[in-house]
């Protein structure tokens, strides 16, 4: 019947091949191949790949494709409880942080949040044409009603780029510093940063419940992590060898050192690390609108589903803006940095 | 040389580089050549079997040209790099036996460095950069940064302090590597090549700079450079590295006029031996000369080309040598003139080999 039959009655294994109940659902190729009930000569340019699915039509006991995606997501859902037992209580505060920062963002008045924000901005960049920009910016998301939108994704996006410093810089520091880390830490990175989101959000929407905030956080700060520890890796790798020899030739400490020469000579190449951190936290809290975060990203969100165009193009529009001032005060930060380190 | 006190000792210094330099020592130490150990070990000779002694307040010059291993052996000085076999006494402790811990403390009170790419922090001041030492000791801003202002000042860089390196010429940052390395107050200052990235004119400034520091200070100095002239002008101590091995070593004068080796013989052939050689050098002792028609009197240690401008190159006439005003020699000028026959280089040194080939 099947074309693979020869294989095992050669190998005798038809007793074996037939033991085996037939379990689960057909597919549906099986069952039309079962309606017409034909047996034709298979043409020797038609062979088909020994896949899974076509060994087990010539024995029953070997598995289908669909046994072994269902299998794994048997083994995931096991070790399911496990996981989540180790890593609710642990990404819990994550959960806090964001509803934290998110009422107080939403909660303070806008004639107090938009000065403070300008405030930041000035004193981070000290370029008064970035803050006008800024102010601009803000005047005018809030005069087309989507102020509360765009604070809602600024806060999302505040939370997991602080959150992503501090766990990626010393992660980053502990890489250059050892070269068997940096072996096995780059291949994680590289596939953090290759795995479309929607694949995390998979398994994440498994383990925690999709209201939970910290679903999306996790989301997306394991996005966005990857180029705050590259830069920051590359950066005190590529610390002058002069000035290290120096520092060690006056007896500094390893502590003197990290804090006194290299995380210094290191910062230009760690906040450029910052500034992409910030861009791919914004690209990823607008797919994570998916599972509940809140934003522009339900606007575009809802443009898609209900094809409400107009509402898609503003907030992508509001999407675009903020990606804009975001990368303009973090550059700006950048460059003071610059001139007064190196000039 | 004997009666005076060693500040730091090298004997029996040999560094290898490679996967596991202890398993090839012996063969280095029985003599097996830089190429051999290469080929048939596949380690790389750095340092063979060297013995320096360095007096206490003397500078001590390595010479040596690019690939001879100079640059290792200064940093085996303030252990930047392990030797693999040997000792190193520093007033008479080998460092060697050293934990982490007292190891910092030789870097932060007894050797300073001066480094030839200067290795100042951009992002600190002069002021900062200069203070280094005792801020990594752990002694107050203030303290500091008055300590580095006093040397700053010493080695006319005063009013640059809050400026920041890169606002500096090569000459001035390298000032400020001196004076950071001053203001450490340590007994030894290691110099590396320091004044090799400099143009000939700022260096010679350096040159006169280090000498007057030199004259007052006191300090034990090991300084590193490729340059001949350089190296008679500063040494006290002169040692000439090749391929890793001690070729010569000793009072510069005498091995200018006694080269003991073709490669000596190539780089001696090249100097303006009127500028270097000095009096004392080539004077006929007291006792067997002639001293009665002496013509004037000329100082021990002026060069021969300050004798040659004070006759007006008369060579007729004798000259008395004084020291501190006592006389210690006197100076034929048939002498001087002899002295001053250019010596060719030798058939067997590279330059022979180069032109052979």
């Amino acid at each position: 019947m099947a074309y693979y039959d020869w294989f095992f009655d050669g190998l005798g294994l038809r007793t074996w091949c037939d033991g085996a109940e037939k379990t689960g659902s057909m597919s549906m190729a099986e069952l039309m191949a079962k309606a017409k009930g034909t047996s034709v000569e298979t043409p020797w340019w038609d062979v088909p790949f020994p896949s899974l699915d076509n060994l087990h039509k010539a024995c029953g006991s070997i598995a289908r494709s669909v046994d072994m995606t269902s299998g794994v997501e048997e083994a995931f859902l096991y070790i399911k409880g496990g996981l989540k037992a180790v890593l609710d209580p642990i990404t819990e505060p994550l959960s806090w942080l964001l509803d934290g920062s998110l009422a107080l963002f939403v909660g303070m008045p806008w004639w107090l949040l938009i000065p403070i924000l300008l405030a930041g901005t000035y004193y981070a960049s000290r370029n008064v044409g970035v803050t006008i920009f800024v102010a601009i910016s803000f005047l005018f998301l809030a005069f087309i009603d989507h102020y509360s939108y765009s604070i809602e994704t600024l806060s999302i996006i505040f939370v997991c780029t602080v959150l992503c410093i501090l766990l990626g810089v010393p992660i980053g520091i502990a890489m250059s510093k050892n070269d068997t880390l940096q072996r096995m830490t780059i291949p994680v990175l590289d596939m953090l940063q290759t795995l479309p989101a929607f694949v995390y959000l998979i398994p994440l929407i498994f383990l925690f419940s999709v209201t939970e905030s910290k679903l999306y956080g996790i989301a997306i700060i394991m996005y966005a992590i990857v180029p705050v520890i590259r830069l920051t890796d590359l950066g005190i790798r590529l610390v002058d060898k002069d000035v290290i020899e120096a520092a060690d030739a006056f007896g500094m400490t390893n502590r003197q050192k990290l804090f006194g020469v290299e995380i210094p000579l290191a910062m230009p190449n760690i906040m450029a690390g910052v500034n992409q951190t910030i861009m791919m936290a914004l690209a990823t809290v607008v797919i994570a609108s998916l599972v509940s975060a809140p934003g522009l990203g339900t606007l575009v969100l809802r443009g898609i589903r209900n094809l409400e165009l107009g509402v898609g193009l503003v907030s992508g529009f509001g999407i675009v803006l903020l990606a804009v001032i975001l990368d303009r005060v973090s550059k700006a930060s950048l460059a003071r940095i610059n001139t007064t380190q190196r000039g | 040389m004997t009666d005076k006190k060693l500040k730091v000792v090298i004997r029996d210094l040999y560094k290898i580089f490679g996967p596991d330099p202890e398993s090839v020592l012996d063969h280095a130490r029985n003599g097996m050549s830089k190429t051999d150990l290469l080929e048939q070990h596949g380690h790389v000779l750095g340092l063979r079997d060297i013995n320096v002694d360095m007096a206490d307040g003397e500078i001590t010059v390595i010479m040596g040209l690019s690939g001879s291993g100079k640059s290792t052996l200064i940093r085996h000085l303030n252990r930047l790099i392990d030797p693999t076999g040997g000792e190193i006494l520093v007033d008479g402790t080998d460092v060697l036996a050293f934990s982490e811990e007292k190891l910092r403390e030789l870097r932060q009170l007894t050797m300073s460095m001066v480094f030839q790419k200067f290795a100042l922090l951009p992002h600190r001041s002069i002021v900062q950069n200069a203070g280094m030492a005792p801020r990594v000791r752990g002694e107050s801003d203030a303290e500091a940064d008055a300590e580095a202002q006093k040397w700053l000042d010493r080695v006319g860089l005063g009013g640059y302090e809050n400026h920041y390196p890169h606002q500096l010429s090569g000459g001035m940052q390298q000032r400020v590597g001196i004076a950071r390395a001053l203001t450490s107050n340590s007994p030894i200052m290691l110099m590396d090549e320091a004044f090799s990235a400099l143009d000939p004119l700022i260096r010679t400034d350096m040159q006169d700079l280090l000498l007057e520091l030199q004259k007052d200070l006191h300090k034990t100095i090991i300084f590193i450079t490729h340059d001949l002239d350089e190296a008679l002008k500063l040494a006290d101590h002169l040692v000439i590295l090749k391929d890793g091995a001690i070729v010569q070593q000793g009072e510069p004068q005498h091995i200018l006029l006694n080269p003991n080796d073709p490669y000596i013989e190539d780089f001696v052939s090249d100097i303006n031996r009127a500028r270097v050689l000095k009096v004392r050098s080539i004077m006929a002792p007291l006792g067997s000369a002639n001293r009665d028609n002496t013509f004037g009197e000329v100082d021990g240690d002026s060069t021969l080309e300050g004798v040659i401008a004070q006759s007006g190159g008369d060579t007729t006439h004798n000259y008395l040598v004084v020291k501190d005003g006592e006389p210690i020699g006197v100076l034929d000028m048939k002498d001087l003139v002899r002295a001053l026959v250019p010596r060719t280089a030798s058939e067997q040194g590279i330059r022979g080999q180069a032109s052979a080939a």
